[in-house]
């Protein structure tokens, strides 16, 4: 018996042929003895391999792991970078206002100004949806933190870690408003990213001020020298929470 | 994010209906449970990993595809010595009546021999008889998921059922010897 017909009685038992080679296939086992015995043991050992007496079922809870582990699989990927534009987005969006801030000093902001700003910040915004980072300095460490800031600000920023109330300190960034730096420091609070604002205020004293903008909750206030933004999603309780405990810190 | 909520649910529809055949195909490559479902497991988040840039539509071909690599990565790591075979060596042949389907009762070979004896086969023969036989795929799926031409799947299919062959008329006949 060939080779070339041994392999090819395989092909024909498992329907892989093409009709040419299938009959003449068929033909030769008529004829030939061997293969047709060959044919039948083949048979045999087929039934014998078969689904129903070799197949291994997954075992119970195996899905229900597979499917845990790709939640958190999925959870450990956010997507960071939408994550930045957001973040991006708010801080062209409070551009205005520190423009504002900038440009009359020490005067109060005037409500139809705020209005005409909020529109140019929106428009400034989709111009500048570069993002690229939400910390250039991640730690959890104060300490490690405030000093960062040496150097690349002209004033020291206070910092304050609150994972013991709940609001952990993420890191913190550099960011650009009109050619202006401040520093943005970025606290978490159940997977909402607080980001907080921190420059000099000159002359102005301000008190608690909460507004929203696009569904995003605001605080602002002035402190000791300091203007104070606080932006995030986290509904305005908890924020006013941060807030209070920011200003207790930072007294 | 409802984004991510939907891209979970389409991997799960898509990609855990064939679970059973990801698991037996694990088995039967590893030898033992535990490493079975551990392969199992790194194979499915690799696979959720990449699910997005699956466009086929054979998403068991495309799975098994992944848990076999998987397998393979491992025991080339820490079996290596299991994956060393001459797959080109003479088949011994047993002159033998044994196997003649006209004077062998089906109910004369032992399942647990037949799973005795496949376990001892080299792993390429192993799991090209579970892929054709058990899982009944097409030398087509079969060639695309060990990476091989569809001729190499018939001819090594031929060997490896001539080896499974062999190797339970040899187990038979010890059986009867007792």
């Amino acid at each position: 018996m060939s080779e070339h017909v041994q392999r090819l009685l395989h092909g024909y038992i498992d329907g892989e042929l093409d009709i040419v080679k299938a009959l003449e296939i068929e033909e030769h086992l008529q004829s030939c003895a061997e293969c047709s015995q060959q044919y039948k043991e083949l048979m045999v050992l087929k039934s014998v391999v078969s689904r129903t007496t070799l197949f291994n079922p997954a075992p119970k809870g195996l899905e229900k792991r597979i499917k845990s582990s790709v939640r958190k699989a999925n959870q450990a990927s956010q997507p960071w970078l939408s994550l930045q534009l957001r973040w991006i987005a708010i801080a062209v969006f409070l551009v205005g206002f520190i423009i504002l801030g900038v440009m009359i000093g020490s005067r109060a902001f005037n409500q139809s100004q705020e209005f005409t700003l909020a529109r140019e910040v929106q428009s400034a915004h989709v111009r500048s949806l570069m993002a690229s980072h939400l910390t250039d300095i991640t730690s959890t460490d104060q300490h490690t933190v405030k000093p960062w800031f040496n150097g690349k600000l002209d004033f020291s920023p206070p910092v304050v870690d609150l994972a013991t109330q709940g609001f952990p300190l993420i890191g913190g960034r550099l960011d650009y408003i009109e050619n202006y730096p401040v520093a943005a420091l970025v606290y978490q609070r159940n997977k909402h990213d607080i980001n907080l604002f921190i420059w000099p205020s000159g002359n102005t004293e301000e008190g608690l001020r909460y507004s929203t903008y696009n569904g995003y909750n605001v605080y602002h206030w002035t402190q000791s020298g300091m203007t104070y933004w606080a932006v995030s999603d986290l509904n305005p309780d908890e924020l006013k929470s941060f807030v209070e405990l920011v200003q207790k810190n930072f007294g | 994010m409802s984004q991510d909520r939907s891209k979970i649910s389409l991997f799960e529809e898509t990609i855990l209906p064939h679970l059973d055949a990801a698991y037996n195909l694990a088995r039967w490559i590893m030898s033992n449970d535990q490493d079975a479902e551990d392969m199992v497991q790194e194979a499915c988040l690799r696979a959720y990993k990449y699910f997005l840039g699956f466009q086929g539509t054979n998403s068991r071909s495309w799975l098994l595809t992944i848990v076999r690599n998987t397998c393979y990565t491992w025991l080339r790591q820490n079996r290596a010595q299991e994956l060393t075979v001459e797959l080109d060596e003479e088949i011994s042949q047993i002159e033998t009546d044994i196997f003649n389907p006209e004077t062998l009762l089906l109910n004369t070979i032992d399942q647990q021999l037949v799973r005795h004896t496949l376990e001892e086969l080299p792993v390429e023969f192993r799991e090209l008889i579970i892929l054709r036989e058990v899982e009944e795929l097409s030398y087509k799926e079969i060639a695309n998921i060990i990476g091989i031409p569809i001729g190499t799947v018939m001819s090594r299919l031929a060997r490896a059922r001539e080896r499974l062959k062999q190797s339970l008329i040899y187990g038979m006949e010890e059986g009867s010897n007792e």
